[in-house]
């Protein structure tokens, strides 16, 4: 097995490279099958059907962000009812602010609530993903550079339970994995 | 059946049902990042300079006239009364409407699951900023007093005063800053996976601390995509209505006046239908030349994707052809003599050449597109789009001026003429769009790469896919 990252620093994790993504599809059914929990499978792009195959949860950014733009939306019902009905108030279209002069408060609303919902989608994704970080042991690995053009991977880290260094290697051979790396952590 | 017993007959009927490929046949992963990376990483061409002396040039007169503009007042531009909203007004919703097409191929088309969208967002979405930009010169400068245009914020003031949060021009403010951030959001949440192609495939200290910082330490595990994909859905969600709702405010300036001719409810509608087919116009007109420079990207913007977009461009070119039709007869059906007057007056006036200027470019032109054989060569796309970019310049004109030049009372009757400095930094916006557009093929892949790589056949697990 190879060696990624400084030898004497903690370990991260076993990690093997696959040929294509029906492959990693299948390697992740069998590391799940096998009753690993702690691993990851790397893609250039994402792979249709990859979440059943390592059954993970539905993404909860929906809710987040659903809260993100009820936020919006009360604030821009504060933003123009707070200016527009107390402390300065206006008429209108011959209407002082009232039930009927409400649908022209409308597209505010509706643009603050999109505002706000984007960015706390933004925001959501990013630490919902711990980026950014700038630095992780991965990439002390030089062929995980490969991930990004065209290369699969999976990596199982060690603070899984089932894990150990050899029979983990050997494992993920055993599923057709070729140059199997050991990960340290700097 | 083997193939070789089919009837020329079947043959053509299947052929005829098959989809084309959305990527050229032969063309690998790796081939995707090498060459859409390539363009990014070799060395500058010289085209490249060539063309962005000629848009810098133009960016400086922009500068220049804006300056000049703001230290001597805005009455350098030819409004008066009664045009009051004359190019500036005109430029705005024109380049705002160009933004609409890259909004729409990087969210409804992603929410309608139109795979071929892949490898035009990217280049579309950046179209779409760099538009924004641009229309957002014009209302800023038309405010006059440029140095006041944060009264538009809503926030506390010396003078106690607050905006009116029912004003049409208020509502623009907020949907024109909102789609702009989002866009923003949207496009750089797109680039992310890309940016850690460039990243990784860096050679030099400075690129790889470039696009190591903006890459954010992507690493592509599945853990991430989760969240990624989601995130992208929502953004596209959210997109969607949002392009919708932006060019309607812009209508809504126009609409919830009194003015004849701009008084109507078909404006929303009309207006999203004008902007999705002006910007599709501009999307053609800058992916065409750009896939002439790099002939490899033909491969990926198929001869099917310009063929795509064309039936949209015929489609929103029909609906548009649709409410000019419209707009007359509602006039003529309305009985209000002011409004039959201002269709009559901007068909028959003396603004009738830019009326009819607009119907050729827009309604007519376009029908071209029914023939398969224009859709499927580029040169006339290009002619037809270049066609529709002139005609959709000039449906705003013939909406701002020819209302304006004949409101109720002859008294305030007027014609409208440019000055040099209108002339000069509408060229100087498309300076500023070429300068920005040029800046983003150098330092940024144009094509969206791994989403092109998960629409090839082998990305998909259930095609048995090989490779």
């Amino acid at each position: 097995m190879d060696i990624a990252g400084n030898p004497s620093s903690p370990l991260y994790g076993v990690g093997a490279e696959f040929a294509s993504a029906v492959d990693l599809v299948r390697v992740a059914k069998e590391l799940r099958a096998a009753g690993y929990e702690s691993f990851d499978v790397f893609s250039p792009f994402p792979i249709h059907g990859m979440d059943k195959a390592v059954q993970s949860r539905r993404s909860p950014l929906g809710r987040i962000v659903f809260i993100g733009g009820l936020t919006g939306f009360l604030a821009a019902v504060a933003l123009q009812y707070i200016p527009s009905a107390v402390i300065y108030p206006l008429i209108v279209h011959g209407k002082p602010f009232g039930f009927f002069a409400i649908p022209a408060y409308f597209p505010i609303l509706f643009e603050t609530t999109v505002l706000f919902s984007a960015f706390t989608a933004f925001i959501g994704l990013l630490m919902m993903i711990g980026l950014p970080r700038f630095n992780h042991p991965l990439f002390n690995w030089d062929r995980f550079k490969g991930v990004s053009a065209d290369g699969f991977f999976a990596v199982i880290e060690s603070r899984d339970p089932k894990f150990s260094k050899d029979e983990t290697g050997r494992f993920l051979e055993s599923l057709g994995g070729s140059n199997v790396t050991v990960i340290h952590e700097d | 059946m083997a193939e070789g017993t089919l009837s020329p007959v079947e043959e053509r009927a299947r052929a005829s049902v098959e989809r084309a490929p959305l990527v050229a046949p032969g063309r690998t992963r790796g081939w995707i990042s090498d060459y859409v990376s390539s363009i990014v990483e070799a060395k500058t061409p010289r085209w490249w300079w060539v063309a962005i002396s000629i848009t810098g040039t133009l960016l400086l007169v922009l500068i220049a006239c804006t300056t000049y503009l703001v230290a001597t007042g805005v009455g350098v531009w030819g409004n008066n009364h009664p045009v009051g909203w004359a190019w500036d007004i005109t430029n705005f919703v024109f380049w705002i409407g160009i933004g609409h097409a890259g909004t729409l191929i990087s969210a409804i088309l992603f929410l309608t699951r139109q795979k071929w969208r892949t490898s035009i967002n990217r280049a579309a979405e950046a179209m779409t900023l760099f538009a924004v930009i641009c229309a957002a010169i014009y209302p800023t400068m038309h405010v006059g007093r440029v140095w006041m245009s944060w009264f538009l914020i809503p926030v506390p003031n010396a003078n106690g005063i607050w905006q009116n949060f029912r004003s049409p021009l208020m509502w623009d403010a907020f949907a024109v800053l909102t789609y702009f951030l989002v866009s923003v959001l949207f496009w750089y949440t797109g680039l992310i996976p890309d940016l850690a192609t460039l990243r990784d495939r860096a050679t030099t200290k400075v690129r790889k601390f470039f696009y190591g910082i903006l890459a954010l330490g992507w690493r592509g595990g599945n853990r991430q995509w989760r969240h990624y994909e989601m995130a992208y859905l929502l953004l596209a969600g959210l997109s969607t209505p949002l392009v919708l709702s932006v060019h309607s405010v812009v209508s809504f300036d126009f609409a919830a006046s009194v003015i004849p001719g701009w008084h109507t409810t078909i404006f929303p509608p009309y207006f999203v239908a004008g902007a999705i087919f002006g910007g599709f116009a501009m999307v053609l007109t800058i992916l065409i030349p750009a896939r002439a420079v790099y002939r490899p990207l033909g491969d990926l913007i198929t001869v099917s994707h310009i063929d795509k977009m064309c039936k949209v461009l015929l489609f929103t070119g029909s609906i548009v052809g649709y409410a000019y039709l419209m707009e007359m007869f509602m006039a003529w059906y309305s009985g209000n003599p002011f409004e039959r007057a201002t269709f009559w007056y901007r068909a028959t006036g003396p603004y009738w050449w830019a009326y009819a200027l607009m119907i050729l470019c827009n309604v007519a032109v376009p029908q071209l597109l029914w023939f398969r054989f224009f859709r499927t060569h580029v040169i006339w796309v290009f002619v037809i789009a270049m066609f529709a970019n002139v005609g959709m310049w000039f449906e705003r004109f013939v909406i701002v001026a020819t209302s304006l030049t004949r409101d109720f009372l002859p008294s305030s009757w007027g014609m409208f003429h440019p000055t040099w400095v209108d002339i000069a930094m509408f060229a100087g916006t498309f300076g500023l769009f070429g300068t920005l557009f040029l800046l983003f093929i150098r330092f940024l892949p144009m094509i969206c790469m791994f989403e092109v790589k998960a629409v090839l056949p082998s990305a998909n697990p259930d095609s048995g896919g090989k490779l």
